[in-house]
């Protein structure tokens, strides 16, 4: 068995372990689309609302998993030493960083599965148009915010504010967005800050695969600025990243 | 028999604080080597920077024949590693976390015999969070050890157990050499560095003060005591003759038919010579 193989197998493990992390990156996206989609019946922008929520909270998923939730982990274990110790052992740097992020997107692969099952079973909502873009969102999601997540774990230094930060980051980003049911009129200045937001790109390329049946490529200019996200994250954390504790 | 690790005049500063200025020692492999010093003298920077934690100023090492500098892999496969303070993940159970420790390695050891040596048999099963500090510290061992590394780096592996399993522990590292494994242990304990190193090298304030067998330590640096109490009053008799010097001394008393109250020789031990050793000058 792979190293690789090895370690995703026990980021699996802790995952489910872990009735927090569970419960807050798992449960947490599903249990508000079935609030909001229980509470917006109609037609959101003329579109049914239980499809548009549940695009809107696949995109908040995508951000909560891959970057609050890796950036908490990563920051986390660096601060008590776990990172410091694995450093200290034959397992890659690489192989190390790839397994949590290959452990990120199974998680959110199978809570993508159980958005779709409810939504379709709960309140009728569509299964994806493009169903090959749709999962090439999955991947593309996970890989931008996790960038973002591995960037900002590199700048938190403190394993109690980590978990504040990314919720002050990912919760006003997802509303300004429009994840959690399209995006109203805002002030200018609102406005323009949704108009950088990794989310609202991202939401955008969703809504094409999964309402209109477009490909995953057929906005260039949104995937260009996701990906930029990503890329900058990335880069912060090949400049900042580190194995050893910062607090102490 | 070469040598597993060599440093010669190792010099590392924290900003403006020397931590390390011009550190050289060898360990023979095979050997135990027990690094001594007061809190702050740079033990741990001195094995963080052999494990390839931390960068150096200036200086030559090789570990097994390596730059750790370099972070190579070959040399992370023949180590292990117990750090002054770190964590396993709290969630897993003891057996878990041996059992993904040996997965990092080529030819990991047998993880229920490795459970065993470090005496976690019967919590083999129980959650990291669960363990006590001792049982923590005695985990942190068993990984380092899971590799079955030929080179092990001890931070002060003993800190924090009650003294039944610092005995086992020390059983343990006795037998790790007897299978010719080469340790480098620091540690604030002298009757442990005693009773395990092979040789010792004592560090003040990132300078080497004294380097030798525990036996040279001590008897090089300081004369036998003879002690009595004449009228109440405490009398110390240095020298490096106490044979000679106790005779004198017996003699007289018989000759005035008088008792040597609370007699006493004793020679120092390694506690008396390292306390001598570290005291900062001016202190005494
Ligand atoms: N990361 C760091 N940044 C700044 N100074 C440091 C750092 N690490 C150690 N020092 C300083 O270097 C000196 C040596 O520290 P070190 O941790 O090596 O001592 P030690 O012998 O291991 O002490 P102890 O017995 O308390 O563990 C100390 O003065 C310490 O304050
Ligand atoms: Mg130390």
């Amino acid at each position: 068995m792979s190293v690789l193989v090895h370690q995703v197998m026990f980021e699996q493990r802790i995952f489910w372990r872990s009735r927090e992390a569970a419960v807050f990156i798992f449960i947490f996206p599903i249990l508000l689309y079935v609030l909001l989609a229980s509470v917006y019946s109609d037609e959101i922008d003329g579109v049914p609302s239980a499809d548009l929520l549940l695009a809107g909270l696949f995109g908040y998923g995508a951000a909560n998993t891959a970057f609050a939730g890796l950036a908490i982990t990563l920051v986390g274990r660096r601060e008590v030493g776990i990172l410091k110790r694995l450093r200290g052992t034959p397992l890659p740097p690489a192989t190390y960083l790839a397994a949590v992020l290959l452990s990120t997107l199974v998680v959110f692969a199978l809570e993508t599965v159980a958005l779709l099952l409810l939504g379709a079973l709960a309140f009728g909502a569509s299964m994806p148009e493009n169903v090959l873009g749709f999962a090439g969102a999955v991947v593309l999601g996970v890989a931008c915010f996790a960038g973002m997540g591995v960037g900002a774990a590199s700048l938190i230094r403190s394993a109690e504010g980590v978990s504040a930060v990314v919720n002050v980051v990912v919760l006003p980003m997802a509303f300004l967005s429009g994840s959690f049911g399209g995006r109203g009129e805002y002030p200018a200045v609102l406005q323009a800050i949704a108009d950088v937001l990794p989310l609202t790109y991202f939401l955008e390329i969703v809504d094409g695969v999964y309402l209109e049946g477009s490909s995953l490529f057929a906005e260039p200019r949104a995937l260009a600025i996701v990906a930029a996200w990503g890329v900058a994250g990335l880069a912060i954390a090949l400049r900042w990243f580190g194995w050893l504790p910062r607090e102490r | 028999m070469s040598n597993a690790i060599v440093v010669r005049d190792l010099r590392k500063s924290y900003g403006g604080v020397h931590a390390l200025s011009g550190v050289s020692f060898e360990v023979a492999t095979g050997e135990v080597f027990g690094l001594l010093g007061p809190n702050g003298a740079g033990k741990t920077t001195t094995v963080e920077i052999l494990e390839g934690y931390r960068r150096r100023d200036s200086g030559d090492i090789s570990v097994l024949g390596h730059d750790p500098g370099d972070s190579p892999r070959a040399l992370r496969e023949q180590t292990g590693v117990v750090l002054q303070q770190s964590e396993n993940t709290p969630l897993l159970t003891v057996r878990e976390v041996h059992r993904q420790f040996a997965g990092y390695f080529a030819q990991p050891r047998d993880i229920d015999e490795v459970i065993e040596l470090v005496g976690l048999t019967h919590k083999r099963d129980a959650r990291v969070r669960t363990l006590s500090g001792g049982q923590k510290r005695r985990l942190d061992l068993g990984t380092a050890l899971v590799g079955d590394p030929e080179l092990v780096f001890l931070d002060e592996p003993t800190t924090g157990f009650d003294p039944a399993a610092r005995r086992s522990a020390w059983d343990m590292i006795r037998s790790l050499r007897s299978l010719g494994k080469t340790i480098f242990l620091t540690t604030h304990y002298l009757d442990e560095a005693q009773q395990l190193a092979d040789r010792v090298a004592v560090l003040r304030a990132g300078e080497i003060v004294a380097l030798g067998t525990p036996a040279e330590l001590i008897g090089v640096t300081r004369r036998t005591e003879i002690r009595h109490r004449l009228d109440g009053e405490l009398v110390v008799l240095e020298t490096d003759e106490p044979t000679r010097v106790l005779h004198e001394l017996t003699t007289r008393a018989l000759a005035e038919g008088r008792e040597l109250e609370q007699l006493e020789v004793r020679r120092p031990s390694l506690e008396d010579v390292y306390l001598e050793l570290v005291e900062e000058p001016g202190e005494r």
